[in-house]
């Protein structure tokens, strides 16, 4: 395998952006901000990929404008999957791994706020036994929160906690939509939303965009002075069938874990308790750091939320707070599909 | 002023599915009144029947009749519903377990927030009418006492009531809220002045009509605004014979690429006033406004383009055009 | 660090119709994967990955249909990606189950792409309103019309020319058993009598719109050692640009001229017209043979039309093209790009049944999408490279 690192990183993540569900506007000065933390121009990007949603955007092709705002004549090596960015991410691995390039950009964008999230959601369920009955994300997530916490494995105070650290540690991220920390206490005296769930609980629709640079080897040493090295890079899914399916596991994140400990995890978990089931999935102990961010219970921009834990682990790499990090993407309801990235310091 | 226009729209289609022989099967049961769930290779009980085994792949051909009487496994509560569920009230989903089957799955539950408890018993509640379609279980509601209602309720079931189900209608319908960008809000926001307003991209200096979040060639936001003459010249075109779905012109009309005097892209409008068999390549045509007093912030203030009878114009000023 | 080598070791496609009410979705996909399983000789438990490739999610209106398709189509507990890039995408999709191979990542590839674009209507989920903008679309015919009469201008080729594409075309579907539409009686003269659609496109000259799906098993050298007859991957190649542009020239896009020149490249080709035995290329309104074989390079700008007018393009001439029938016989639009691929790798192993071409030895597969922007190809071949 190619040594491979993350070398740039930029985002936007808001609440209502009143542009374009194209998100052109949002991705110009992203990309901007990705050359120059890394001296590259638009030339010297190998391959680019991207992750987007056209039920997001409300039209088909919604991808195919996004486009211009690379400059993409010259005509560009290209492609786009109908994911989450991170898988995106995977693809231009992929790609530098093949040795057919040496460099990648990779963005995702969404416009959630174009229309109902929680309601367009239901498009991704069963469509003959399922959707027709139009069940809710929000839903999903909350009967998925009860089995957890009718078999005893998590209480709601857990999920306080959850809510309370990431509330307390969006407090530092800028791009935090939803922030300000109290104590489990207070959480707990705040009303049910989605019974067992309350609102701090469950992801706020966001907006939002962002970008990661990959580069092998000596290109990533001249883009960046720490690169996160990607030592492990692995994503499973799951059966949809939600009765069939023990939700208070996620096979498919264990089966994507990496083998070496890490020191800190960005866990994309748009619910309090799937934090929970991911940090008994990947083995996260009390005494690694998660989601300094905040993580997605502050700001989960569909298309681009996964990419974002990758790109604020990464970030905790250059900065040298951590040397061996991990990232991870989940899509489709109930934490369906999983994607871990791990980095460090070292290749 | 908003940065940006911003316009409803709906995106709304009946899909018309074909189920296949495994679900087809299973819908087929709802509108005669069971459920049926399918038998795995290993032996379990899936409901709804998975279309592929699990574990062999081989399609699902066991079927097996479940409920109508089952369990709580998971519920939540839906303080606010959105368009197109069960109940357009306050109501709660559960994960139900059909008795004899092995997993539970998701229906509506009508009972009041503080009646519902894990492990309930709750039985099927049928649409008023059933037409082989998921909505043919109007919901789960608590069990009356275990034998009574259930039974009731298995009473409910008809024989067969005619072909199998090989198909279901489902309706989809979103809204959205779309959004111009700022650069096409002000070209947008111009014609209702009647204006059309272009802008130079600063590196490649063309200028774009509308205006662009981003030049496709260069990657930053259109600047310098230019003001654009409302004629031009005819690029290409098609005629479009062909009526469809969602069409808002009655064909035949001619769709062209009109490339403004001044501009360096065509923008692609109607073609009126003259028969379709005489539009050509080169044809110069002017704007046709609407009366003021239905101006918009649209394109549509245009209501067409036709010829202004000039000479046609030299092929070599819009070969690069094409 | 080179590409490990990769070959198709199992080619399967359903059987293309309008509406295919007999199977689900799922049911649609599995037609192809066991039919691309069974001539791999595979089972699902030898996969390693699954690969899934469809248009617009407003065909048949399920956001991200893979996830809900997962277990069906046998990638439950595997990893599993969706490709989405237009038209292209079924060429894209095989490109990216590619390079899982050839980056050393997995040995055995399942990749399926599919539409079934029965459950709505391809016409309505592209013509979408977008407000403020005028209505003037009309579906993938309106937008490709004017550029093909573009074309007809700029290389004067005779108004003919597509006839004779759509005649040749339906005539070879009549010899794939897949293909969706079967007319014994389409002639030149037929077609050109055909109803004006979007002019200069007639009805005889546009594609069907079809349910179908096609699906390929991918492997490293050591697994297609074992079989006699793999479909080697020589290159691969996308591009893109945006769709619209000041001077973008839209008949010959630059995007299309830039992947086949990688491509060739790539293969070791430096005379394509000579070194390629058969060509599967996207060309779902009739004029875009004459434009795509000018555009892959096949020959000089303004004179592909010569190439189809001489007969060089038909079964029997230097350069068979779309030998399968083509996207004119069978569009089932997030397959008709890998069928492209997959039926380059038949004619390469030999097992294209009667549409063979004789003594293919390497094979174009070619994909377009978007506003001709989007641009996926390969060259397959009998050797190992």
């Amino acid at each position: 395998m190619r040594d491979v690192g993350v070398v740039a990183f930029a985002q936007r993540q808001m609440r209502e952006f009143d542009g374009s569900p194209t998100c052109v506007e949002l991705l110009v000065p992203i990309f901007a901000e990705c050359y120059e933390q890394t001296g590259f121009t638009r030339q010297d990007i190998g391959f680019w990929c991207s992750g987007s949603s056209d039920y997001l955007a409300g039209r088909s092709f919604s991808f195919v404008s996004a486009v211009d705002a690379i400059g993409a004549l010259p005509p560009v090596n290209e492609s786009h999957v109908e994911m989450d960015a991170a898988w995106a991410l995977y693809e231009a691995w992929l790609k530098i791994q093949t040795g057919e390039v040496d460099t990648a950009l990779v963005y995702g964008f969404g416009k959630s706020s174009a229309g109902t999230l929680r309601r367009t959601l239901a498009l991704q369920l069963d469509p003959y036994t399922m959707t027709p009955l139009w069940p809710d994300t929000v839903s999903i997530a909350a009967l998925q929160a009860r089995l957890g916490l009718d078999a005893g494995l998590w209480d709601e105070a857990a999920l306080a906690a959850v809510a309370d650290r990431s509330l307390r540690d969006a407090e530092h991220n800028e791009w935090a939509i939803r922030r300000g920390g109290s104590s489990v206490e207070d959480l707990l005296a705040r009303p049910l939303y989605a019974d067992p769930l309350r609102k701090h609980d469950i992801a706020p629709v966001s907006d939002g965009a962002s970008a990661i640079v990959l580069a092998a080897g000596d290109r990533a040493r001249d883009a960046c002075e720490r690169p996160a090295w990607i030592t492990h890079f692995s994503h499973h899914i799951d059966p949809l069938h939600l009765g069939a399916r023990d939700l208070t596991t996620s096979l498919s994140t264990r089966r994507s874990a990496p083998a070496t400990r890490v020191d800190l995890a960005e866990l994309h978990a748009p619910f309090s308790h799937q934090e929970l089931v991911l940090r008994r999935e990947l083995g996260l102990g009390e005494d690694i750091v998660i989601n300094p961010s905040g993580g997605a219970l502050t700001a989960n921009p569909m298309f681009s939320a996964g990419l974002n834990r990758i790109g604020e682990a990464a970030g905790r790499v250059w900065d040298g707070t951590a040397d061996r990090v991990l990232g991870h993407a989940t899509s489709g309801p109930a934490l369906q599909q999983n994607l871990v990235c791990a980095m460090g310091a070292t290749p | 002023m908003a940065r940006t226009l911003s316009q409803p729209v709906t995106v709304t289609f009946d899909y018309t599915r074909s189920t296949g022989p495994v679900i087809g099967r299973f819908l087929t049961g709802l509108r005669d009144g069971v459920v049926l769930g399918g038998r795995t290779a290993d032996g379990r009980v899936l409901v709804p029947p998975p279309e592929f085994d699990p574990q062999t792949h081989a399609a699902t051909t066991d079927f097996v009749e479940v409920g109508p009487g089952g369990v709580v496994d998971s519920w939540t509560w839906v303080p606010e519903p959105v368009a197109g569920q069960p109940f357009d009230r306050p109501f709660a989903w559960a994960l139900v377990r059909f008795d004899g089957a092995d997993c539970a799955m998701l229906l509506a539950l009508d009972a009041d927030h503080d009646a519902i408890a894990t492990g309930m018993r709750v039985t099927v509640r049928w649409a008023d009418e059933r037409v082989g379609a998921i909505t043919d279980i109007a919901c789960v509601e608590p069990s009356a006492g275990d034998l009574g209602f259930d039974t009731l309720a298995a009473l409910a079931a008809q024989p067969a009531a005619g072909e199998p189900v090989t198909g279901v209608v489902s309706p989809i319908s979103l809204d959205y809220l779309y959004a111009a960008s700022p650069e096409e809000s002000a070209f947008f926001s111009g014609l209702a002045e009647g204006r059309i307003i272009g802008q130079r991209c600063p590196v490649c200096h063309k200028v774009y009509v509308p205006p662009r979040g981003a030049c496709p060639v260069d990657g930053v936001p259109t600047t310098d605004e230019v003001e654009l003459p409302d004629s031009g010249t005819i690029t290409t075109f098609c005629i479009v014979n062909v009526p469809f779905l969602g069409q808002r012109i009655s064909p035949p009309y001619v769709s062209a690429y009109v490339l403004l005097d001044g501009a360096d892209i065509a923008i692609q409008h109607l073609i009126l006033e003259v028969p379709a068999d005489e539009v050509r390549m080169g044809m110069r045509v002017e704007a046709v406004w609407r009366p003021r007093d239905e101006w918009g912030t649209t394109i549509e203030n245009i209501a067409h383009f036709r010829p202004t009878g000039e000479p046609d114009a030299d092929y070599e000023t819009y070969r690069m055009h094409l | 660090m080179t590409k490990q080598p990769a070959a198709v070791i199992g080619i399967g496609q359903t059987h293309h119709r309008a509406k295919r009410e007999d199977v689900s979705m799922a049911g649609l996909c599995r037609e192809a994967i066991d039919r691309a399983l069974l001539d791999a000789g595979m089972t699902f438990d030898d996969i390693d990955a699954v690969v899934v490739g469809k248009a617009p999610d407003l065909f048949e209106g399920v956001m991200m249909p893979e996830l809900f398709l997962a277990e069906a189509l046998g990638a439950a507990g595997k990893p599993l990606l969706r490709v989405h890039t237009a038209g292209s995408v079924g060429g894209s999709t095989a490109i990216v189950a590619a390079s899982l191979v050839q980056a050393g990542v997995h040995r055995r590839v399942l990749t399926v792409a599919f539409e079934k674009q029965s459950e709505s209507n391809a016409m309505w989920a592209l013509s979408v309103p977008v407000p403020f903008v005028m209505p003037v679309h009309a579906g993938a015919g309106g937008y490709f019309a004017p550029h093909v009469r573009s074309y007809i201008r700029r290389s004067g080729a005779p108004t003919h020319v597509g006839a004779i594409v759509a005649a040749k075309d339906r005539q070879n579907a009549l010899l794939n058993p897949y293909a969706h539409l079967k007319n014994p009686d389409t002639t030149v003269e037929s077609v050109l009598a055909s109803q004006m659609l979007w002019d200069p496109i007639r009805y005889d000259e546009t594609c069907p719109s079809s349910d179908g799906a096609c699906a390929l098993v991918i492997a490293d050298a050591d697994t297609a050692a074992s079989i006699t007859d793999p479909a080697w991957i020589h290159g691969t190649v996308m591009r893109s640009e945006p769709t619209t542009a000041a001077e973008r020239d839209q008949v010959n896009p630059l995007a299309g001229r830039a992947a086949a020149a990688a491509l060739w490249k790539q293969a070791g080709i430096t005379n394509p017209l000579e070194e390629i035995d058969a060509a599967e290329i996207y060309v779902p309104f009739s004029w875009f043979e004459p434009m795509w074989l000018e555009n892959l390079g096949f020959a000089p700008e303004g004179t592909g039309w010569q190439l189809t007018e001489a007969g060089d393009t038909a079964l029997d001439g230097r350069l068979p093209v779309n030998a399968s029938g083509g996207v004119l016989s069978s569009n089932p639009i997030g397959a008709s790009g890998m069928l492209r691929f997959a039926e380059a790798a038949l004619q390469v192993r030999g097992q294209a049944g009667e549409h063979q071409v004789d003594g293919v030895r390497r094979a174009l597969g070619h994909a377009y999408g978007g506003g001709s922007q989007f641009f996926a190809m390969w060259v397959v071949g009998a050797e190992k490279p």
